[in-house]
């Protein structure tokens, strides 16, 4: 085969042959400085993102172990507990994990049926809806975007400004749930639109072409194909609305004993309350063990809920 | 059982856009009609106004009558959704609920509209699946999850959940283009042996398919791209594929343009 096809006129040259070896298979010495930079670069990014992560665990749990360890600090309240520096027993946070863990299945019981309504309007109603329909939806949706930004002492300011001030109420617990719907309703909305978003529009086509009316397309078609990213979001937006602190300090008193009663006027315990209220004498060792395992306990119950909703999403997902 | 369709002076509109214009066309019962034509002609678009899906979309809406036998479609008082039960459809990717088992994809419309009792539904699975010749292939795995069939089974499944609720006509929106050619063939088979039953309108880009399966043929076609689709001529399929009248469906067919 001639070397170039200058030289030979009419045979047409391997063109492909000849190509290969010119074929650049090295990497330019700019090019591969700079990969590596930026390969450097996002690992430690990364390291730096995990700092203080890792730090705040370590911390939390070489302090807070050995009070979530021993079986009282979950069996007990804190009845008899003295003023600090005379007391010597840790006593237990059952107290602050039952208000807690209560406050937050009420607010579940009244923020997750608005939201998924909610989401269910704006995706099913909202965009196929024709035009007033699609005008509402644009305006929730704005709302939505605005409640997710409301502060948690904002949420409690209006509980009580509704609550006490117009209603002319006494605070109860309940108001603590109430507060936190309002932060709770716009994370779920959100997550769940987002799950019914990924519905594909073919199965409610579908649906429809059987002759099955739109409710009924979206409650026993749509949900249940949605159903477990839903329960998914729902528990995340959960977990992430327990570690709230200021509707609780504005609008319940921190009661150290056990209460299940949600409308007692004495007021119920949290785990960010108890953790507040021993804040103050934290210099003495036996408030500090109680922050800590307060600390540890409220990372321990998030991370439950966290686990709970990845393992129901497992359970209730489409299987193929 | 298979009804009659009349459609007269037919315009679809999706908002402003007119996507369809002056169709009139007659499809007798019991026939395969096939439309053929290029991509954004319309047939589709018009495929959907005789059950009324195309309102799914918003703004979409027509002007113009469709009668089934002697039933105006778009009357006032006439619901949509049950011109759906009448007129069933089956689309162009197989859409199975993932929710639901075999068993409960083919009663789905039946149960989904409040039809009750373990017996005639068991019995409705078998009759429909197989009316969709897919009886043997999935009678052991009824409850086993619908998405777990193969591209062609999961089509056979649609048909047969279509067929449950027994229409009178059933829509087919270019139901193999998303399958290969051995179940492509077998669609083809049971459309075939559908016909004795039901009014069939299948939407297809494949000419050869449109000339196996069909009783008569209509094509589509637009004069420019935002220029509404028209029917541009309806005929017996043997005519239209060997003696078309109109020039344009011949370049159509031969593969002039396309």
């Amino acid at each position: 085969m001639s070397t170039t096809n200058q030289g030979s006129s009419a045979a047409p040259a391997p063109a492909v042959d000849e190509a290969l070896p010119d074929l650049d298979t090295g990497r330019s010495g700019g090019r591969a400085l700079r990969n590596n930079a930026a390969t450097v670069l996002v690992w430690l990014a990364f390291l730096i993102a995990l700092i203080p992560l890792v730090w705040i665990l370590w911390i939390v749990v070489s302090k807070g172990w050995h009070s979530v360890a021993s079986m009282t600090w979950w069996q007990k309240d804190q009845s008899g507990a003295l003023p600090p520096g005379f007391d010597t027993n840790i006593r237990g946070a059952r107290h602050a994990i039952v208000g807690t863990v209560e406050i937050g299945l009420i607010t579940s019981l009244i923020a997750i049926p608005i939201a998924v309504m909610t989401a269910i309007y704006l995706v099913e109603y909202g965009r196929s809806g024709g035009r007033t329909n699609a005008r509402i939806a644009r305006v929730v949706s704005f709302m939505v975007d605005i409640l997710s930004g409301i502060p948690s002492i904002v949420a409690a300011l209006f509980v009580f400004a509704v609550w006490v001030t117009t209603l002319q109420q006494q605070l109860v617990p309940i108001c603590v749930a109430l507060a936190l719907t309002m932060l709770m309703i716009p994370v779920v909305t959100r997550s769940t639109e987002e799950m019914l978003k990924l519905v594909p529009n073919e199965l409610r086509e579908a649906s429809y072409a059987l002759g099955v009316p739109k409710w009924k397309t979206v409650v026993r078609v749509v949900l249940p194909t949605a159903i477990s990213g839903i329960i998914t979001g729902a528990l995340l937006g959960l977990a992430r609305v327990l570690g709230e602190t200021a509707p609780w300090l504005f609008l319940t008193t921190y009661f150290q004993y056990l209460t299940y009663n949600p409308a007692a006027s004495a007021g119920i315990a949290s785990l960010p309350t108890l953790i507040y209220n021993q804040s103050g004498n934290i210099s003495s060792p036996i408030s500090a063990d109680r922050v800590w395992g307060g600390a540890l306990t409220l990372i321990l119950l998030v991370l439950a809920i966290n686990l709970l909703g990845r393992l129901i999403g497992r359970l209730t997902r489409v299987k193929r | 059982m298979g009804k009659r369709i009349d459609v007269k002076d037919l315009n679809v509109f999706y908002g402003d856009f007119k996507a369809v214009e002056d169709v009139t066309m007659t499809i007798e019962p019991r026939s395969i009609t096939a439309f053929i034509g290029p991509s954004g002609c319309g047939k589709s678009t018009f495929l959907r106004t005789l059950n009324r899906m195309h309102e799914v979309i918003p703004g979409g809406r027509v002007e113009g009558s469709v009668r089934l036998d002697d039933q105006d479609l778009y009357a006032p008082g006439v619901d949509a959704v049950g011109v759906r039960r009448t007129v069933g459809m089956v689309f162009q990717r197989p859409n199975p609920f993932p929710t639901m088992s075999i068993r409960d994809n083919v009663t789905a419309g039946l149960r989904l509209n409040g039809v009750k009792g373990k017996k005639l539904l068991e019995e409705k699975t078998e009759q429909s699946l197989r009316g969709a010749n897919l009886w043997n292939e999935v009678k052991d795995r009824l409850g086993k999850p619908g998405a777990g069939l193969s591209g062609g089974q999961q089509q056979r499944l649609c048909i047969a959940r279509a067929i449950a609720v027994e229409p009178q006509v059933l829509l087919m929106d270019e139901p193999c283009s998303a399958l290969d050619p051995i179940s492509t063939l077998a669609i083809e088979d049971l459309v075939t042996e559908l016909k004795d039953r039901y009014t069939i309108v299948i939407v297809t880009h494949n000419m050869q398919q449109a000339s196996r399966v069909s009783d008569k043929t209509a094509f589509f076609n637009l004069a420019a791209t935002g220029k509404p689709g028209r029917l541009i001529e309806m005929n017996d399929t043997q005519k239209i594929f060997n003696n078309p009248e109109v020039s344009a469906t011949e370049d159509y067919i031969s593969g002039r343009f396309g």
